[in-house]
């Protein structure tokens, strides 16, 4: 599977708090959690944000909370991916467990820049940077958590 | 090669001999625990997927903590579908308005965890479970709902820090200030992926709700879970409160440890951390003034009958200074008694305090007490994030119960020495 889209980058310690404010968590409706996707760290990303877009951040994304309507937040915006210098635990096993794409990355965490235009190329784990012209490589999964994507999501795997 | 606690245990649950760090295993669950934040997502994932029947009626605990008593419509309804869920399939632990309290308080105290439990909860600060030399972590909702159905969870072995308690607290030092220092060394990432295992011979001078409050925590600096061996306190505490017998799992002594932390009680001194990462902690010896809108007391992290004794010792026959709402949030029903049956209550009300019933309320930005724009709080809590208590451009600085209560009394950060 590959996909391309635009960069959205945020810093380190990006928290779910501010993925998806607890004062919205009344509701687990996925449309009316990303009406609020990270509105409290960036107001405009919701209306930025298009179909397939990418977004990439530094260390420790997605630290905190375990709510689950974080990673369902950012899938319900539109967002096809998330690169990460790396991921707080909780939120790496949600991300897989609802079907979000997310790679670790140090460099491309580190240089890929908002606005820059990217393509993922999820069965080789290469990440391109059409901007810049420079490519990374992410750790692909291991056999375990390819078996959750394929059947798409953890509950269909138990089947 | 030895093995950690941790370790221990979940090769105990994965039903092997031996397990090593970064292995990937399969664990059996002695409790499934959710929320009425996180529930309605696992029960809704679990529904849709077409499975109708749990693994264990009596190992999976619903607790309605976050947004109760509801405030409104929307967290009402998530709570219903709750309610009927768990009648639906003869959930035993569901807690409900009445009986409820902030899960990770109420859970050990009504005995649903013990000694060498593992437990996932769809709620991060699941890992205060270690203060009883359980294996707890959190997890999310879809975790939840696979552990509801399978009673099992998968897991990579985690590889430790060992944090060497030594000595004993000075004068108004609590549990909350020894995982503030820790926190402050080594970062909010500084335990990603791995285990806090606690020892060395200072750990007899904290008491089991010193050690809740620590392991609660573990989570603030990226950890799996935190844990604590069992020891006579341990026993005492759990002792009248369950049926069940202990299983007490210990490091081996060649165990092996990415790091070795040492902590001397004696020189730790009340911490705050200020905005907006638990990380950013000082001193209170060594702030200026900074003046505050409301205290918070209570949580998950502090809200438990040692939390309610230091606050009321410093709130007694003082007065909550002008300008400042402090809200104090006993973690349960029994707390919520004993509160009132040791006086406690009446002294907060004295000081111009608000006891409310258990609720995790605001310390998520949920009700009871969201700040406004530009507010600050001193909160017993364990976030700090932005908007984490509400506004946005509001400032939550974490604290024990003594700097919240004598913050209060002050109207700014103040360690009770300075009311002494």
């Amino acid at each position: 599977m590959k996909i391309q889209g635009k960069v959205h980058k945020y810093g380190d310690h990006v928290d779910t708090d501010v993925i998806i404010p607890a004062r919205y968590l009344n509701t687990a409706k996925p449309e009316e959690l990303a009406a609020h996707c990270m509105e409290d760290i960036d107001k405009d990303f919701v209306n930025k944000v298009h179909t397939g877009d990418i977004m990439v951040a530094g260390v420790n994304f997605g630290c905190g909370s375990s709510r689950e309507h974080a990673p369902i937040a950012i899938k319900a915006s539109g967002v096809s991916c998330v690169i990460a210098k790396n991921f707080a635990r909780i939120f790496y096993r949600n991300a897989l467990n609802i079907g979000l794409p997310i790679l670790e990355c140090p460099e491309a965490g580190e240089e890929i820049k908002s606005g820059d235009e990217v393509a993922v190329d999820f069965d080789s784990g290469v990440i391109t940077n059409l901007t810049t012209g420079k490519s990374y490589k992410a750790e692909p999964f291991p056999p375990f958590i390819q078996n959750i994507i394929q059947k798409g999501g953890l509950l269909a795997s138990l089947k | 090669m030895g093995m950690t606690m941790t370790q221990k245990i979940l090769a105990a649950h994965a039903g092997v001999d031996c397990v090593s760090a970064g292995q990937l295993i399969e664990v059996n669950l002695d409790l499934v625990m959710g929320n009425d934040v996180t529930s309605p997502v696992a029960i809704h994932e679990m529904e849709s997927k077409g499975f109708s029947s749990v693994f264990n009626k009596d190992k999976i605990a619903l607790v309605m903590d976050h947004f109760t008593p509801n405030k409104d419509i929307k967290s009402a309804e998530n709570c219903k579908q709750v309610r009927t869920f768990a009648k639906e399939y003869g959930i035993q632990h569901f807690f409900d308005v009445g009986k409820m309290g902030i899960e990770h308080a109420l859970l050990p105290e009504q005995g649903i965890v013990i000694s060498g439990d593992t437990v996932i909860g769809a709620d991060s600060h699941t890992c205060t479970y270690g203060a009883l030399g359980a294996f707890s972590t959190g997890v999310g909702s879809t975790d939840m709902a696979a552990g509801m159905i399978s009673g099992k969870a998968w897991f990579k072995v985690p590889s430790a820090l060992k944090i060497v308690i030594t000595g004993n607290f000075q004068k108004y030092v609590s549990g909350k200030d020894v995982i503030l220092h820790l926190i402050g060394k080594i970062g909010v990432d500084g335990a990603r992926y791995r285990s806090l295992e606690f020892t060395g011979d200072g750990i007899k001078n904290l008491s089991m709700d010193d050690r809740f409050c620590i392991a609660n925590m573990a989570i603030e600096c990226g950890a799996k879970n935190g844990i604590f061996p069992v020891d006579e306190k341990t026993l005492a505490y759990m002792n009248g409160r369950t049926d069940r017998k202990p299983v007490i799992f210990e490091a081996d002594a060649d165990a092996e440890y990415d790091e070795v932390i040492e902590i001397n009680l004696d020189a730790l001194k009340p911490t705050v951390s200020f905005p907006h990462l638990p990380e950013n902690t000082h001193t209170v010896d060594s702030i200026d003034d900074i003046k505050i809108d409301q205290v918070v007391i209570g949580s998950c992290t502090n809200g438990r009958i040692d939390d309610m004794r230091a606050a009321a010792s410093v709130l007694k026959g003082r007065k909550v200074a002008d300008g400042v709402r402090c809200i104090v949030i006993p973690a349960t029903q029994t707390v919520y008694m004993q509160c009132i049956e040791e006086g406690l209550a009446k002294i907060f009300v004295e000081a111009g305090a608000i006891v409310s019933t258990p609720t995790c309320g605001p310390c998520l930005g949920g009700h009871m007490g969201i700040l406004a724009a530009g507010e600050r709080a001193v909160s017993t809590t364990n976030r700090n994030f932005v908007g984490r208590m509400g506004h946005p451009t509001s400032e939550v600085y974490l604290a024990s119960p003594y700097v919240a209560a004598a913050s209060a009394v002050t109207g700014k950060i103040s360690c009770p020495c300075e009311l002494d």
